[in-house]
């Protein structure tokens, strides 16, 4: 059957119970006028359009993209693609791709041959080892390459150039995940898996939009909602969400509020003694003390902070107290919030003091923004070690050193790696004078963009921006590297739930674009760098012998991927990590029987102060925790440093929106995602339209301290004080380029320069606003979609919907027996 | 009995590093951590200011419960200076002097928590011991934070 994927992105229910297996259903979307008859091959692949991992099959006709097809057998979608899945393929063939190199002449950018480019990288690079040594140099990745790309830019990174200031983007979506899941496993790595949602009784997401972040793996929770025994959804957000209108209860608590909240929480929980005692005694450090913390703390207390219902508290509070199998998962709402890091970690003490970790249904999913972070985190091109080995054990840099066959020396690890926004820091004071930005947006998705712009475009900082398109950010570059991007060239991503897909060439890439791994390789061959044998230091040749390379790297850690080969992976259909002799079929969930690898030789990270940052000593993390159990610790509540006043009565957040993913870049060229939200839209609540006397569609200046935008009005369901604005839109399409030529759209002309102390993510969802009427609405609604959060609360705006062209062949299939899990 | 001198000493050299971390949070606001964190870590020590006012009151030592605050004409100068400077690398310098300075004094402070404890031991003074187990480890906090952010910061200040 067919549906329209941009109007019902969801798509059709097909419900199951506790305990069984999630039903088949594959949906297709191919080129107009090309059939399933006409496809020539089909090319294995998963999703890169967020972090879901849906794996899918690319449509390959006369040497061109046609289209793609969910893969049934897979574990982590069973079939089902979400719209950017569907729709997103299509940039790859836009008319305005990257295809020849680009340098800056007379201040402008003019095409060049590779040889010309690399060679003003190479030498600038040089000039300025030379100078003033590797402190100079930066590099700024995503969370969007593939794991052997990573790999190969931290080996050059670290060893070759041998600079500490390598991050990625997933700073922004991801680092509070792992900074989490480090503060209470002692390392990073998933503990849950997908299928946990086949057998949780309650689920609760905090700070989650699932259903639009994760679209597929929402249609799971959806066909459980739709089944015998469903799950009680508990949601926290300030807006009402797909998600918040499926809870069973929904908290929208005061922005930056989220530490008060969780306290209380918790405080309910161990009030009501739903405390797993045998299981925190054996596995769980910290307990005692988090107890004696939380005396401070109740359901009234934290209701009164969050300005939340304290019934509905102290109800979400029984839900996950008393929940036989509890599925937990987080991210922005928490991750770019207020205190982020002690946030996200009181959600895995909730599951470490019920104590049913690593068993079916009671997962906590720690959630990634993007398709491949979790191997920017694991390959350690987010700036920490690679395969999780940990910085401040001597041990680990001297095993990296070994496989790196470098001196350890070579390594830098006698500092923390600088996060992007030192770097950024560092680059406006002048010491770091080089930084290459790959597959990334800076001048639209880092906070407060005027700054950004100010200190990117310095004369004295040579910047190198490699990407597919002629981003913001790539035109104030001083040298442009045209890139290939999925599905025209081969390599291997991780999902959120550990789970590794292969991902193969279906296409060329256009003109003169290169695979971000062959960038890389030629920049090590013209660097010459070498290990301590005079040896190459980067040995492989191809995706492949990458892999192979990282696979030895990764042995014996918590990432182990030596049971992988591509053989296996283009074979099967996706596998879990760890994946080794031990454990040859993948491994479904960490942490079973309280089993943590957080041993103190052992572990990737001591932690760090939840309030101040600062890193744990070895010592104390020996004295605190010698017998590598799991560690809770409670968390101060400090109120977000921006608080509204007389000037600035609101807060603002920011955030997404199913139809795009980050600035677009793909997205907008993607006809049907572009037509379903076509421009930028603030959201205000009925309560406060009235109070400010405007309407659907009006148009409105917001401001914060630092700079205004101006969107068209969405009466949604958000919650009162509180304005929302969607952070994708930038002005590469607009007449002026780059920058804001009068009126300016982009939400992070808004933000705040301030980071979480622990993940030094950056913090979105706390600054304050004011708006104004600049001019009424002709009665033309905005361009928010009303499929999802920024769904009306009023009458009159359209549905969205995307016709015949957004038309998806659905096939919803008896239960495949045996099949994917 | 001595414990009123201490007290009145600790008393001083709370103070005293809460205007130094007023300070730097002033000076260096365009390095956004140090900015936030210095004024965080400054209410701690303020409100160790006001619980030891209290406190010295039952050792016959009259402290003032008002802890500096670094308002002003001299710090909004200092913000100014801050913003101007931001681009260039001396004020980076500054940055390792001033925070090289909350650490020796938070030092000093946590010796003075250990004077007063070792005190109220020595009297059986329960709520004074309880005071110092609730505020010392809140210095060594503030001491752990200066230590951490002049190692993440040396190399790239010293070296560039």
């Amino acid at each position: 059957m067919s549906r329209d994927a941009i109007a019902a992105p969801w798509g059709t229910r097909t419900p199951y119970g506790r305990g069984e297996v999630w039903p088949v259903r594959v949906d297709m979307h191919l080129a107009d006028g090309v059939t399933e008859a006409d496809v020539d091959r089909w090319v294995q692949s998963a999703s890169i359009l967020h972090s879901n991992g849906d794996a899918l099959d690319i449509a390959v006709k006369d040497g061109r993209v046609v289209g793609v097809r969910g893969r049934g057998e897979d574990r982590v979608n069973h079939g089902r693609l979400g719209p950017k899945d569907l729709f997103g393929w299509q940039a790859n063939r836009s008319p305005d791709r990257l295809t020849r190199p680009l340098v800056r002449r007379g201040g402008r950018l003019v095409e060049t041959d590779w040889d010309e480019a690399m060679d003003l990288v190479v030498r600038r690079s040089q000039d300025l080892l030379a100078e003033q040594g590797p402190s100079a140099l930066g590099f700024y990745t995503t969370g969007q390459l593939f794991l052997e790309e990573y790999y190969t830019l931290g080996v050059v990174a670290h060893a070759g150039v041998g600079t500490p200031h390598v991050d990625g983007n997933t700073r922004l979506c991801t680092a509070t995940a792992a900074a989490a899941l480090k503060q209470s496993f002692g390392c990073d790595g998933q503990p849950g898996s997908y299928t946990d949602v086949d057998h949780a009784d309650v689920i609760a997401l905090y700070g989650h939009n699932m259903a639009e972040t994760q679209s597929v793996l929402w249609t799971r929770i959806l066909d459980r909602l739709a089944g015998p025994n469903p799950p009680a959804v508990v949601c926290v957000d300030p807006r009402l969400t797909p998600v918040a209108r499926e809870a069973a209860v929904h908290l929208a608590p005061r922005p930056g509020t989220n530490v008060a909240l969780m306290n209380g929480l918790l405080a309910e929980v161990i009030a009501h003694d739903w405390v797993d005692h045998d299981y925190v005694e054996r596995h769980v450090v910290g307990f005692d003390e988090l107890k004696e913390q939380l005396a401070t703390w109740s359901a009234d207390r934290a209701a009164d902070v969050c300005d939340v219902p304290v019934e509905d508290l102290r109800e979400a509070a029984r839900l996950v107290g008393t929940a036989d199998r509890l599925l937990s998962t987080v991210l922005q709402g928490f991750y770019q919030s207020n205190q982020a890091t002690a946030a996200a970690v009181q959600v895995n003490n909730i599951h470490l003091v019920r104590g049913r970790l690593g068993t079916p249904g009671n997962g906590i999913l720690q959630m990634n923004g993007q398709p491949t972070a979790q191997n920017t985190r694991e390959a350690g091109a987010d700036g920490d070690l690679a395969a999780f080995r940990n910085w401040t054990n001597e041990s680990h840099v001297a095993d990296l050193a070994r496989v790196w066959n470098v001196d350890p020396m070579t390594i830098p690890h006698y500092t923390p790696p600088t996060h992007v926004m030192q770097q950024l820091r560092y680059a406006e004071e002048g010491s770091i004078r080089f930084l290459w930005v790959q597959a990334t947006n800076p001048l639209v998705s880092l906070p407060e963009l005027h700054r950004v712009r100010s200190v990117l475009s310095q004369e004295r900082l040579f910047l190198v921006v490699q990407d597919i398109f002629l981003t913001e950010t790539a035109q104030i570059a001083d040298v442009v590297l045209p890139a290939a991007t999925w599905g025209e060239k081969e390599g291997t991503f991780t999902n959120v739930d550990r789970t590794v897909h292969y991902s193969g060439k279906a296409v060329e890439p256009p003109g003169e674009a290169r695979p971000d791994l062959d960038i890389f390789l030629d920049y090590a061959r013209r660097m010459g760098f070498q290990d301590k044998d005079g040896g190459p230091l980067v040995h492989w040749h191809d995706p492949e012998s990458a892999f192979e390379a990282w696979k030895e790297c990764t042995r014996g850690r918590p990432c182990d991927y030596t049971g992988l080969t591509y053989d296996r992976l283009q074979g099967g259909s996706g596998v879990q990590w760890p994946c080794n002799d031990r454990s040859p079929d993948g491994t479904e969930r960490l942490y079973v029987d309280g089993a943590f690898w957080s041993a103190p030789d052992y572990c990737e990270s001591y932690g760090r102060d939840l309030v101040t940052g600062a890193p744990v000593s070895q010592t104390e993390y020996k004295a605190l925790n010698p017998h590598g159990k799991a560690v809770v610790k409670y968390a101060r509540y400090v109120p977000p440093h921006e608080l509204p006043s007389e000037e600035y009565p609101l807060q603002l957040t920011t955030g997404r929106t199913l139809y795009h993913f980050h600035t677009r870049t793909k997205t907008a060229r993607a006809p049907q995602l572009q037509a379903a939200a076509p421009e930028v839209w603030v959201e205000m609540s009925a309560h406060d339209a009235d109070a400010y006397g405007v309407a659907e569609g009006d148009l409105l200046e917001v401001a914060s301290p630092r700079a205004a935008v101006q969107a068209r009005l969405r009466v949604s369901g958000i919650r009162r004080g509180v304005v929302f604005l969607p952070f994708h839109y930038g002005y590469w399409d607009t007449p002026s380029g780059h920058e804001p030529d009068g009126g300016a759209r982009a939400a992070n002309e808004l933000t705040v320069t301030e980071w979480d102390p622990c993940s030094k993510q950056p913090i979105f969802k706390t600054a304050v606003a004011r708006v104004r009427l600049l001019e009424r609405g002709d009665g033309t609604p905005s361009a928010a979609p009303s499929t999802t959060a920024s769904r009306s609360v009023r009458t009159g705006p359209p549905a969205t919907a995307g016709g015949p062209a957004a038309a998806v062949e659905e096939d919803v299939r008896a239960r495949v027996a045996g099949g994917a899990r | 009995m001595k414990i009123g001198m201490a007290l009145r000493e600790l008393h001083r050299s709370e103070n005293e590093l809460a205007r130094a971390l007023l300070e730097v949070s002033e000076r260096h606001r365009v390095d956004h951590d140090v900015f936030y964190l210095g004024r965080e870590l400054a209410s701690w020590s303020q409100a160790h200011v006001r619980a030891l006012a209290d406190a010295g009151s039952r050792y016959d030592v009259d402290l003032d419960p008002e802890p500096v605050t670094g308002q002003g004409l001299l710090a909004a100068a200092r913000e100014r200076w801050s913003d101007a400077v931001g681009r260039d690398p001396r004020a980076a310098l500054r940055l390792l002097v001033d925070v090289r300075e909350v650490y020796t004094l938070a030092c000093g402070v946590s010796v003075d928590w250990e004077l007063v404890a070792q005190a109220a031991q020595g009297v059986r003074d329960a709520e004074l011991l309880a005071l110092s187990k609730a505020c010392h480890p809140e210095t060594l906090r503030q001491m752990r934070w200066a230590n951490a952010k002049l190692k993440e910061s040396a190399t790239q200040i010293l070296v560039s």
